[in-house]
């Protein structure tokens, strides 16, 4: 089976500094592929470029079509979709309109239905419905984010840093919408720095550092990994770099 | 002074501001959605009256060719971005708008202009074009620039600006023009008088700010565009184009201008110049609302009309002078209120 995204290659640069160096990476159908590093990486780098937000040179194909020279909103339309690590959201909206938004190209009628199942997955998200996107909690926040992107029906959501800032108990039940959105057909690339609870739903999982990938396999290897414990599973002192 | 001179001036003022309004909240939204103040709003009045007015006196306006020639323009833009993987229905849509749109219109006005047409169909006319002229501006001058600084923008804008009113004189002459009145009878209520053309400013104001708040309160693609003032990477997230949502600002704002020229050439007369004038009175407001306010704007755009209504009566020589004088205490004021903001790198 052909994988869904399929990143060749690629390098991101910020005037003459390479963020990221010949990466490649692959996430298939039904897959959770996660990327775990330390901060400054080059993981958000990877993700908004994927995007389309930066330039990328190398190659990215995105269910078997190539994404060079297709502009983000192109990318939407084709079913990548991207919670970026600030959220993005329209502060001054309610939630509502946010999540309307979100399906701004899908047709009204499945809109409708979408943000159904959206409040189905995100109850939260419709006690609050009138109220504006800037007024709630982080974990709301990052809700309403996940809810906006999924409204656009991806078919692989890209999520950086879902967990960064936000109460464990919230991180859990972000952790769990991941794992039931596997269940209902949609790809994740996730980007974060809680490696523990990351890897623990992955199937795949990169390690990078430094701009590129020093391991990958299967999440279950990878968590098993001594190295990979001692740098990013909290059993060694922070910031160490053994890879 | 007594009470009655003082309600002819504040009339007078409401009427100029309710007319600084519209142009007040144009330039919010253009710079909201784009980053581009918009210095030409005031060349889409002039065009807006003076088209009006050359179409009521039966001639030809020089600007339903120039709608035509940017629409040309627009057309060879979009073939060159799309250059490298042509799609037929693409090309034929942009064909469509940016060049037989433009065409049949240009034939219209021929027709048209020949047999001094009602004043509807000069309105119409005059609306369409002016509309079409904001559109193709924004395809041509703008969108190729839409990523860049608001420096940059603001350039463009100023060239834009010295363009299009050098091309003013050349459709226009130097001669001023008036136009028909839009609605014509009168009727006084105590001391003041009523003119059809001051009821209808004040009518096409409302319809227009209670029009764009329902635009923008409950349809998607008014939503849209707030979305995209607010925040437009999270906008371009969930798949709403920039570009889309620059187009409906430029066209809003052409509307909105050259709806504003139709207002005032039946009361003022107007030289190919003059809206630069008018916009930026408008522009003083929409300073005052700090570019982002909408009722604040309206607001402050009466504010402007009043002020200049009475600097008029009392300094006739420094009414520009006085009104441009109140954007200094509003500056002054923003820059103590707000924090340093580092200057924009992008």
């Amino acid at each position: 089976m052909s994988a869904l995204l399929s990143v060749t290659d690629a390098h991101v640069a910020y005037g003459k500094v390479e963020a990221v160096r010949s990466v490649s990476l692959e996430v298939g159908q039904n897959q959770i592929v996660t990327i775990v590093g330390a901060n400054g990486a080059g993981k958000t780098t990877l993700l908004s470029a994927i995007m389309g937000i930066f330039p990328l040179k190398g190659r990215v194909a995105f269910a078997g079509q190539d994404l060079a020279r297709l502009d983000i909103e192109d990318r939407v339309a084709m079913g990548l979709g991207l919670v970026p690590e600030h959220r993005e959201l329209f502060v001054t909206m309610n939630v509502e309109d946010n999540l309307e938004l979100g399906a701004f190209r899908i047709e009204r009628a499945k809109a409708k239905a979408s943000m159904e199942r959206i409040y189905t997955l995100f109850p939260r998200l419709k006690e609050r419905r009138k109220q504006l996107a800037g007024t709630l909690s982080g974990g709301e926040q990052q809700m309403l984010a996940m809810g906006r992107a999924l409204m656009g029906e991806p078919k692989l959501l890209m999520l950086d840093e879902p967990s960064l800032g936000l109460a464990p108990i919230i991180v859990a039940d972000i952790f769990r919408i991941v794992t039931e959105l596997r269940a209902g057909g949609v790809s994740v690339l996730l980007v974060e720095q809680n490696a523990q609870a990351a890897l623990k739903i992955a199937d795949q999982a990169y390690v990078m550092e430094l701009g590129e990938f020093v391991l990958s396999g299967k999440a279950s290897d990878i968590a098993a990994n001594e190295r990979v414990a001692a740098s990013y599973l909290g059993f060694q002192h922070e910031g160490a770099s053994v890879l | 002074m007594n009470t009655t001179i003082m309600l002819f001036l504040v009339q007078d003022g409401i009427t100029n501001g309710a007319i600084y309004a519209l142009l007040g909240l144009a330039l919010v939204l253009v710079f909201a959605v784009t980053r581009v103040i918009l210095i030409p709003q005031g060349e889409f009045v002039t065009y807006g009256a003076l088209t009006y007015a050359s179409l009521a006196s039966g001639q030809l306006p020089g600007t339903a060719k120039l709608a035509l020639a940017l629409g040309i323009g627009a057309f060879a833009f979009d073939l060159f971005v799309a250059r490298k993987a042509l799609h037929g229905r693409l090309i034929l849509r942009s064909f469509l708008t940016n060049v037989v749109l433009p065409a049949i219109v240009l034939a219209l006005t021929f027709y048209f202009a020949a047999q001094k047409p009602p004043v509807a169909v000069c309105i119409a006319l005059s609306l369409v074009i002016v509309a079409m002229i904001g559109l193709y501006l924004y395809r041509v001058a703008f969108q190729p620039l839409a990523h860049t600084s608001v420096l940059v923008l603001l350039i463009a804008s100023v060239g834009v600006h010295l363009a299009l009113q050098g091309l003013g004189l050349l459709f226009f002459g130097a001669e001023g023009q008036r136009g028909p009145a839009v609605l014509s009878g009168s009727f006084t209520a105590g001391a003041l008088r009523f003119t059809g053309q001051s009821l209808t400013v004040y009518g096409i104001t409302i319809a227009f700010i209670v029009g764009l708040w329902l635009f923008f309160g409950l349809t998607l693609y008014g939503k849209a565009l707030r979305a995209t003032a607010v925040n437009r990477l999270g906008a371009r997230l969930a798949g709403i184009r920039t570009t889309l949502s620059g187009q409906i600002a430029f066209l809003l704002a052409s509307v909105i201008g050259a709806l504003s020229g139709i207002m005032i050439v039946p009361i003022t007369t107007l030289y190919y110049d003059s809206g630069f004038l008018i916009g930026l009175k408008g522009f003083v407001a929409a300073i005052i609302g700090g570019l982002v306010s909408y009722p604040l704007t309206a607001v402050a755009a009466l504010f402007v009309g009043i002020v200049e209504a009475f600097s008029s009566f009392y300094a006739s020589n420094y009414k520009e002078v006085i009104v441009f004088m109140l954007l200094i205490p509003v500056l002054l004021l923003r820059s103590l209120a707000a924090p340093a903001v580092e200057e924009e790198k992008d």
